[in-house]
């Protein structure tokens, strides 16, 4: 199997995406996410170092609207599809560890 | 696959039941046609063949036929409801709805209603089209088939055993069942390309930028883009000329005025240069599909163009530059799920734990996969060897389609390697499924246009589609190729196809 990215890489990413993976998609998807990117080792060859990065298909620069009020989203219908709301806000479980 | 019919491989597709978008607006504006009578006739072909297609994942019939009842009021008032009126239109469940169900096909967006409509459903409403329904797909539009939809795969009508294609495999299906006329996708590295071609549809990928994203549900947000899916070019024309401009809620949108994409279709290709692209016809391309584009190119050449060879050398180093910049962009976009704010939640003590119960269980097998590479490929130490140098390879693609064009107003390809595949062929090797789509991802790299157009069918008589890309903004010679091969294919059009086929 491909060294490009281990268990243990894997394990780390899907903490880091907030994501819980049993033992065999560990297996899984290691070796699904080595095969593509041996596919992707095709670009190792190709010399660019001079070549500049493209994020985005076209220039692009900040764009600005004039700052006069206008029409915003209802409070109420946004917060009416929240799971869970309180006094207006989002309401979510405890963030540190305490009882909520 | 489960739940089969026992219908074999009957063909379920035909034509709309009231003929072509362009047909049934021309006759509700005119008043000899009403547009309740054109929504009861589509709204009865879903009921009679939706259970064995599952274009949808949602039909809205009440609301169309309320919609078509105002649009017969303005009519008989003296009002015109505009170039589109009474026509239905399906849309890919990636486009907010407002208070109506807007799930990606995904289990974390359960109970969701978009507190706005995206700016393309408020266009579409605007032109006087209807909408019937929120079509399936690939889960947040990742896949290539249907099959990473948390509902279950949407069937290819031309062969119930096989696939639609994807991500927009809903929408394309609809279209070729004869559900409605007219449909919306988005094309993140062909989803509307691949499924039109699999389905034996007219499919448009436009340039980046050209039709606003406010309210498309983002995938991979440099490459993300909305487009047409219809029965015919005109059509497809007609729709894109509803959508098309800048719109001052999607900081991509570009500024200025757009052309007519329908009136200009008639002018032939008398004088363009056309270039097939020699890196998309051979190791990988299927012969009955070759074969379709070079009798392509051989009708645009009788037709008047000049056709010859291009070269995009960079272009095979196309799909892995994909398949790590758009899991790159997707792991980001797709972190706001986190069961705060709208959708699914799972409970859990901490908010911490609760993210990632959310997260869990919300989310398919294809979009953790792609989370967590899209994760690694961003991650320090890995980021100059895969992302870094992704980007670069996509300057190249770049570099490689501007020398393209500068010998050639237009090129030609496939759209897919091969005519539709049978389900689970390329579920268990998730890159089989990424090869698919060698042929569609280098335009969405380049922010450029393309269409695919039904031409003809393969060994297996399913349709098969031939690809004409364009330089950014080339839309308007790009549909006037599209026209002349439409008239000049080997089957003339979905509706026959339908017939003929089996």
């Amino acid at each position: 199997m491909s060294e490009r990215i281990t268990r243990d890489d894997v394990a780390h990413v899907a903490f880091l995406a907030k994501l819980a993976v049993t033992d065999a998609e560990l297996d899984e998807y290691t070796s699904q996410l080595a095969a593509v990117l041996d596919h992707a080792a095709d670009v190792e060859s190709l010399d660019v170092a001079d070549v500049a990065p493209t994020a985005h298909p076209f220039p692009l620069s900040n764009v600005l609207r004039p700052d006069v009020l206008g029409p915003t989203l209802d409070r109420a219908e946004v917060l009416g599809q929240a799971p869970s709301v309180e006094d207006g806000r989002f309401r979510v479980p405890a963030i540190l560890g305490e009882e909520p | 696959m489960s739940g089969s019919d026992g219908s074999g491989s009957a063909s379920l597709a035909a034509a709309p039941p009231m003929g072509t978008a362009a047909t049934i607006a021309a006759g509700v504006r005119s008043g000899e046609l009403s547009a309740r009578v054109v929504i009861d006739a589509h709204l009865a072909a879903i009921e009679a063949r939706e259970p064995h297609v599952h274009a949808f994942n949602l039909v809205l019939a009440d609301e169309a036929r309320t919609a078509a009842d105002e649009i017969d009021r303005r009519v008989a008032a003296g009002d015109d409801p505009g170039p589109l009126a009474g026509v239905p239109v399906a849309l890919k469940d990636n486009l907010c709805t407002r208070g109506i169900a807007t799930t990606c096909s995904s289990r974390i967006l359960d109970g969701w209603q978009p507190p706005y409509d995206a700016t393309v459903v408020q266009q579409l409403a605007a032109a006087g089209a209807v909408a019937v329904g929120k079509t399936n797909l690939d889960e947040f539009a990742m896949g290539s088939s249907t099959e990473n939809s948390a509902f279950g795969p949407t069937r290819n009508p031309h062969d119930p055993s096989r696939v639609p294609g994807g991500s927009s495999g809903g929408s394309a299906a609809a279209v070729a069942a004869g559900f409605t006329p007219i449909a919306l996708g988005s094309d993140t590295g062909g989803s509307i390309r691949q499924p039109a071609a699999l389905c034996g549809v007219v499919g448009l990928k436009p340039t980046y930028g050209l039709v606003s994203r406010y309210g498309l549900i983002a995938f991979a947000s440099s490459l993300d883009q909305i487009g047409p899916f219809a029965t015919t070019v005109a059509d497809a024309a007609l729709l894109l000329d509803a959508i098309a401009g800048h719109d001052p809620m999607d900081s991509t949108s570009i500024p200025g005025p757009v052309p007519s994409y329908s009136t200009t279709l008639d002018r032939g290709v008398a004088g363009l240069r056309i270039g097939l692209i020699t890196q998309l016809m051979g190791e990988g391309i299927a012969a009955d599909v070759a074969a379709r584009v070079r009798q392509a190119a051989e009708a645009l050449e009788a037709a008047g163009a000049t056709v010859g060879e291009a070269t995009i050398p960079a272009i095979e180093y196309g799909l892995s530059a994909y398949y790590l910049i758009a899991p790159a962009e997707a792991s980001s976009n797709l972190a706001r799920y986190d069961g705060v704010r709208y959708g699914l939640r799972v409970d859990a003590p901490t908010t911490a734990e609760m993210m990632t119960a959310t997260r869990t269980a919300g989310f398919g097998a294809e979009v953790k996969r792609r989370i967590m590479l899209g994760t690694y490929a961003l991650s320090a130490g890995y980021y100059d060897a895969y992302y870094g140098k992704a980007l670069k390879v996509r300057t190249l693609i770049i570099r490689d389609f501007a020398a393209a064009y500068e010998q050639f107003d237009l090129l030609l390809s496939p759209t897919s390697p091969t005519t539709a595949f049978r389900f689970g062929d390329k579920t268990a090797d998730p890159l089989s499924m990424y090869l698919n789509d060698v042929c569609t991802i280098p335009t969405n790299l380049s922010g450029d246009a393309a269409i695919s157009v039904p031409f003809g069918t393969g060994d297996d008589a399913m349709p098969i589609g031939v690809q004409v890309l364009a330089p950014a903004l080339g839309e308007v010679p790009m549909l006037r190729a599209a026209s002349v091969l439409e008239a000049a294919a080997p089957t003339p059009g979905i509706a026959v196809l339908g017939e003929v086929v089996r």
